[in-house]
């Protein structure tokens, strides 16, 4: 009993915070809720998830949450862990370098976009500004104006943004690699590409995988540098699951709508998760 | 040690308690004066100076009421009013309301209908147009305060190096005079416009669809936006853009993108509200001062043979009641005074005045020559958007498929056809 007391304080904390606010969303999710009628909510099961389910614009909207997180989550780690690999070496001048890249996370995300937007702009945007004068483009180029392009574009400015989250992790590993490793590859006669890519990047692999995870997460959520930089447009083709949440709960107050799609998005991600934590224990029992 | 413990406790708990009876009887004290908790707006209209000094006008002929406004910005005005209101404990008394809310808002209970209580003289001195801002279903839900619509601005100085001596009165003429603009190395996108997907687009779509002689809702209240009017309009603007007139980037441009686009000297056209007029030639804010001029909006050759002269929309913004608000009457007399016509004169600087005779005032007219002389000669081609409670899904979706248009991955019959189709659905539900 004496027990029970000591936890309830913590409990009911969890259950206030967390506990609370999932259920109440998963019963909002059931009704047909709009925040401007709140005593007409309506109870209607499932309605809500297979409304979504059978619009082909969810499954577009899926489709490009799972293009942008796959592109963007790619080419941060493999820029990533090129850069950590370039900073182990410790040529000169390294420890500026290392601070240098690290700027681009302490940036705020919305000043990021913002800042992206500048960059992008068609009119008098730095990107076009300097690709003129190296003669790449002969004419200014509306960078966020083509359905493909603006796309690409927002991955961009997230992975100039996200990438040095991924050195400052597989940086920590690679400190976390023995020497003796290296010398041993030495005397064998490895190069250093080859030392590299037996010894450092199978060591890097549990780094990795917490990367993989944590970028998954965060990109599948995908939210501020698309509301910045496009707002879903042009044409939708930049328009994020996240997104979508974002329409339905704040621009049209269908709570309903909005509590379901919430509860999809976790899904996903729980699912992405659930994999990855598979991977990683196989990994460990094999290591065993 | 104990002891000295308890009594920091103690004077702790004492200084609480006095807080707490402080509080209760200061606020027992502010019972007296009937409290107005007002939201407005920090962006076009009146600056929040200008509404301050108005209030502390009206506090001091009516001392036992007190106004505590607080001003936003418009993106952010609808949620914050939805938000709270939704909550039912109608946190504001007064609001600023935009036009495309009027229903919204009136359906779901949360405005109180003024019809009955509207100043006789007022009525008699506007126009129509104006009190449609406020309507729905018949019924006035505020008074019309912020009046405004879409302008044609253009560069005087790049027109007249063409070659032109009057601007486009049609569709037709606009891209012959920025081909023209092109072709003599002027300028090289002659012509900017914020239609990206946003409100903007919606209101340069429904200025042009009456231009060319169709209709956004029919008088059913049905949506018709995909008439062979319609359909010929939204091609227009695809054709446009095609053209290499436009600027490329406008399907991504709101307002300001547009009005930036055009203080820096890099286009000669654009559609906008009337805030720009003094913003672009202002030399602070622009390379161009004094070159940017209005012209009643073009109409398509089709429309000007059928005989519409102009067409515009309507862009304007009222005071509302809270309809649950204690204090309905002192919150009405307020909205009544902000309206009247001796605050509208005296503070007419950044709000076009509701009274129709204010426009031929000398005094004003002295102060403010081209915007009111505009204004009123294009007001009564100023389109409302529909009175419809589902306006920001529906609106949502013809942004989608007049960028699909664009963008070119559906036809401008298949885009608003779709669009329509939507729109019937939500107005069913």
């Amino acid at each position: 009993m004496a027990g029970w007391l000591l936890v309830a304080p913590t409990a009911l904390f969890l259950i206030a915070v967390f506990a609370y606010p999932v259920v109440s969303t998963a019963i909002t999710s059931l009704q047909k809720a709009k925040l401007q009628k709140p005593g007409e909510a309506e109870f209607i099961g499932l309605d809500n998830y297979f409304d979504f389910f059978a619009d082909p614009a969810f499954w577009q909207a899926v489709s490009r949450t799972v293009y942008f997180t796959v592109v963007s989550v790619g080419l941060e780690l493999a820029i990533g862990i090129a850069i950590a690999a370039f900073l182990q070496r410790r040529y000169a001048g390294w420890r500026f370098l290392r601070l240098a890249v690290f700027v681009p996370w302490a940036v705020p995300t919305i000043a990021a976009a913002t800042m992206f937007r500048w960059i992008y702009n068609a009119d008098y945007g730095a990107l076009n500004g300097l690709l003129y004068q190296l003669g790449v483009i002969d004419k200014y180029i509306p960078w966020l104006a083509d359905p493909v392009s603006a796309m690409n574009m927002v991955i961009i400015a997230d992975v100039w943004k996200s990438t040095p989250f991924v050195v400052l992790i597989v940086l920590a590993a690679m400190a976390g690699i023995p020497g003796e490793l290296y010398e041993a590859a030495r005397i064998d006669g490895a190069s250093r590409w080859q030392s590299f890519w037996r010894v450092t990047l199978p060591l890097l692999k549990g780094a990795v995988l917490v990367v993989l995870v944590v970028r998954t997460v965060e990109a599948f959520r995908v939210f501020d540098m698309i509301y910045v930089l496009t707002g879903g447009g042009p044409a939708n083709a930049t328009l994020v699951i996240s997104y979508v949440a974002y329409q339905e709960t704040f621009r049209f107050f269908s709570l309903g709508r909005g509590a379901a799609i919430s509860f999809i998005i976790s899904m996903f991600v729980l699912g992405a998760a659930l994999v990855y934590l598979r991977l990683l224990s196989t990994r460990r029992e094999a290591s065993r | 040690m104990t002891s000295h413990r308890f009594g920091r406790r103690g004077l702790v708990t004492t200084a609480i308690a006095l807080a707490v009876v402080g509080g209760s009887f200061g606020s027992a004290l502010a019972q007296d004066k009937t409290t107005l908790n007002l939201i407005g707006m920090a962006q076009a209209g009146m600056t929040p100076d200008e509404m301050n000094a108005v209030i502390a006008e009206f506090q001091e002929v009516n001392p036992d009421v007190e106004i505590v406004p607080q001003y936003v910005a418009y993106d952010a005005l609808h949620d914050k009013i939805a938000t709270g209101m939704a909550s039912g404990s109608a946190p504001f008394d007064i609001m600023l309301v935009d036009d495309i809310w009027f229903p919204e808002f009136a359906d779901a209970g949360w405005l109180l209908d003024v019809s009955a209580d509207i100043p006789p003289e007022m009525l008699a001195d506007s126009s129509a147009a104006a009190w449609d801002i406020v309507t729905f279903d018949g019924k006035q839900y505020g008074l019309p305060w912020l009046l405004d619509q879409l302008y044609f601005y253009y560069n005087s100085d790049m027109l007249a190096k063409a070659g032109f001596d009057a601007p486009p009165a049609t569709w037709e003429e606009l891209l012959t005079q920025a081909q023209a603009m092109k072709d003599q190395g002027i300028v090289d996108y002659p012509i900017v416009l914020p239609w990206g997907q946003i409100e903007a687009s919606i209101t340069q779509f429904v200025a042009l669809l009456y231009g060319n002689g169709g209709q956004f809702f029919d008088e059913a209240g049905s949506p018709v936006f995909n008439s062979p009017e319609a359909v010929e309009t939204l091609q227009w603007m695809v054709d446009a853009v095609a053209s290499g007139l436009v600027n490329p980037a406008s399907t991504t441009y709101g307002e300001e993108d547009a009005r930036n686009a055009i203080s820096a000297g890099k286009a000669a056209f654009t559609i906008n509200w009337a805030y720009m007029y003094d913003l672009a030639n202002n030399p602070d804010e622009s390379t161009v001062p004094g070159q940017i001029a209005m012209a009643m909006m073009p109409v398509s050759q089709k429309g000007a043979d059928a005989g519409i002269v102009s067409s515009s929309n309507n862009g304007s913004m009222g005071f509302a009641v809270a309809a649950g608000s204690e204090n309905g009457q002192a919150a009405f007399d307020f909205i009544t005074y902000l309206t009247s016509k001796d605050v509208q004169k005296r503070y007419a600087a950044h709000v076009t005045p509701l009274w129709t005779s204010l426009a031929s005032d000398p005094e004003l007219l002295a102060a403010q020559p081209v915007l009111l002389d505009m204004f009123a000669k294009q007001w009564p081609y100023a389109q409302v958007r529909p009175k419809v409670p589902y306006y920001l899904e529906m609106s949502q979706n013809l942004q989608v498929a007049i960028q699909e248009a664009l963008i070119g991955s559906k036809s401008a019959q298949q885009a608003l056809d779709d669009a329509v189709a939507t729109a019937v659905e939500l107005g069913a539900e």
